[in-house]
């Protein structure tokens, strides 16, 4: 029986073509992007070797600062945003709604499959200032306020930025959450409530703690996306006003391809990659002490 | 006391007045879901309504008045004149991309879990990677490699792609679902005499129809709404996708012309609308358990 589920021939041809598409298409260019960070240049004017100049460019860049700085900032107020309000609406399907929840729950998760360009277009007119004025700065002049030049000043833009994104995403966390919030167990609540506990200390003592891994596995998935953050920012305010709404994926974007510089492109590139792999093995270690505490 | 004595021979006013409290207390949720629905649903309506109005009505009347003639269709005529072939490269695009993928991941799915071999686990952990790895890292070399093979006017670019960037996940989810069918039953198709790769073929792929289907979901709505990789290759207006071409669209007319702009994008929204309105409950479900199994 092994022989036959062994067969070389059979996981060869099973396996090989995956293998060989993920090996050409995603780990090559992976290992090549490392090499190019000690060249200049691009494919139209060819590369001339560097050295480790790039790194100190990088270091000394006056851009690059304001970028990761934007890119981190960006990455803990969304992923917090989209957790936090995500769990809100988890509790409130729970709790709440319960089993009507269920078409709250599917116009909630609406936005997630909506295209970004289209939703990013979307708050682009909602939020615009002139010459038409959208439909925040309608509200606001309703209630008597000044209009909002909204995309045109870097904290306005950066408010609106993360508005849109936890929007969007919001309805997929409150799906994703729901399913940890429902699976604890009915008799804990019951025995809860029977000890006389209120619906806050209920939520705090029991429901948050019991649903702690959910949480934390969300959060991964949220940080995962949020540092990588391109199309909505993109489409949303091209990186502007000037470049204050800039996150590294943007800027390695406009180097490389604006700019005609893959080297440094590429080590932009990798700093965020750098970051992507330092968060989420922080969080898989902190986690990791956690369920040992918790067991 | 003379409360309690009061109430105890008559217990209903209190039985009533507990009830009343009871939907009192609900009221406040009540009003979070009702600004929850505004929150949500207002925008789309009026994103729609907008898609009805003349560039006249945007500039002068209130962005909250209702369009003058609802039968206003002329926006549309002007925004799918353009959209239709971004839509047909989108399609081009995504739809081949989807069905390689599905094909070669549900079949490493399958070797990864079912079959026995030295360094499964490891190579499972390495299709794992490709689903951290921003897309920057990998798109300078494709860029040049398509430069330089000549394939930079056509569509296989984003078809390479996009199969490549959506498989890490699929073999993943794959081979989870693998995982929960017993192997008795491969292990009884090849007793019966069929070779490996014949019940991979009869008895795999037909049972994992509904993973299948799951799957391309979820891989469809992320091939569909890319942008960063379709911006960067398609270097010509006539390969445009759908998200290229809308994100271009408001710069065709310098002056934005609101009205087009509007109903680009609700074309946009009712293709997913669409395809959502049938298959919701499958998407939550499937994006979830992309979720947690990524």
């Amino acid at each position: 029986m092994k022989s036959v589920l062994s067969d070389k021939r059979a996981i060869g041809v099973l396996l090989g073509p995956a293998l060989l598409v993920y090996t050409l298409v995603m780990l090559l260019p992976m290992l090549w992007s490392l090499g190019y960070t000690f060249f200049t240049g691009s494919v139209l004017g060819g590369f001339d070797f560097a050295g480790f100049d790039n790194f100190v460019r990088f270091w000394n860049d006056p851009n690059s600062g304001p970028a990761v700085l934007f890119t981190i900032k960006y990455a803990l107020v969304v992923t917090i945003g989209q957790i936090v309000f995500g769990y809100l609406l988890a509790l409130l399907y729970t709790f709440f709604l319960k089993r009507a929840s269920n078409v709250v729950r599917t116009l909630v998760f609406f936005p997630v499959v909506l295209p970004t360009v289209a939703v990013s277009l979307l708050f682009q007119k909602m939020f615009e200032f002139a010459p038409q004025t959208g439909l925040v700065n309608s509200v606001l002049n309703g209630f008597g306020m000044d209009s909002v030049d909204w995309l045109g000043n870097p904290a306005t833009a950066f408010v609106v930025i993360a508005v849109m994104d936890i929007w969007r995403a919001m309805g997929f966390y409150g799906v994703l959450l729901y399913t940890g919030v429902i699976d604890i167990p009915d008799d804990v609540m019951e025995a809860a409530r029977l000890d006389g506990a209120g619906t806050f200390s209920l939520i705090r003592r029991i429901v948050i703690p019991l649903s702690w891994p959910v949480i934390i596995a969300a959060g991964i998935f949220s940080i995962n996306g949020t540092l990588k953050v391109f199309d909505s920012i993109y489409a949303l305010t091209g990186g502007g006003p000037g470049s204050a709404t800039t996150p590294l994926t943007l800027y390695m974007y406009r180097t490389a391809f604006a700019g005609g510089d893959y080297g440094y492109g590429s080590t932009i590139a990798l700093v965020l990659t750098i970051m992507c792999l330092l968060v989420t093995v922080a969080i898989f270690r902190s986690t990791a002490r956690n369920s040992k505490e918790f067991s | 006391m003379t409360n309690t004595a009061l109430a105890s021979p008559r217990p209903q006013p209190v039985r009533r007045r507990r009830r009343t409290r009871s939907v009192l207390g609900k009221i406040p949720g009540w009003i979070i879901v009702a600004l929850l629905l505004i929150v949500f649903v207002y925008p789309l309506v009026w994103l729609v309504l907008g898609s009805l109005k003349t560039q006249d009505e945007f500039l002068n009347n209130p962005t909250w008045a209702l369009p003058e003639n609802w039968l206003n269709f002329s926006n549309y005529s002007v925004a799918w004149e353009s959209t239709a072939h971004y839509l047909l490269n989108s399609v081009l695009a995504v739809f081949p991309s989807l069905a390689i993928c599905l094909l070669i991941g549900t079949a490493a799915g399958f070797a990864l879990e079912v079959m026995v071999f030295k360094g499964r686990s490891t190579l499972l952990l390495v299709f794992l990677v490709g689903i951290m790895i921003p897309g920057q890292m990998i798109l300078l070399p494709l860029f040049s490699v398509y430069f330089n093979i000549g394939l930079s006017s056509t569509l296989w670019p984003l078809i390479i792609t996009y199969t490549a960037t959506a498989l890490p996940l699929t073999v993943f989810m794959m081979a989870t679902y693998f995982r929960s069918i017993p192997r008795e039953v491969f292990e009884a198709s090849t007793l019966d005499g069929a070779s490996i790769l014949r019940s991979f073929f009869y008895v795999a792929l037909p049972m994992m129809r509904n993973a299948i289907f799951t799957i391309a979901l979820v891989q469809f709505f992320f091939l569909w709404n890319d942008l960063l990789i379709a911006l960067t290759f398609t270097t010509d207006d006539s390969l445009r996708t759908v998200q290229v071409g809308l994100l271009n669209f408001t710069g065709q007319f310098g002056v934005v012309d609101y009205g087009p702009t509007f109903a680009a994008i609700c074309i946009n929204v009712f293709i997913i609308l669409a395809l959502y309105l049938v298959l919701n409950q499958r998407v939550m479900r499937g994006l979830a358990a992309g979720a947690v199994k990524g």
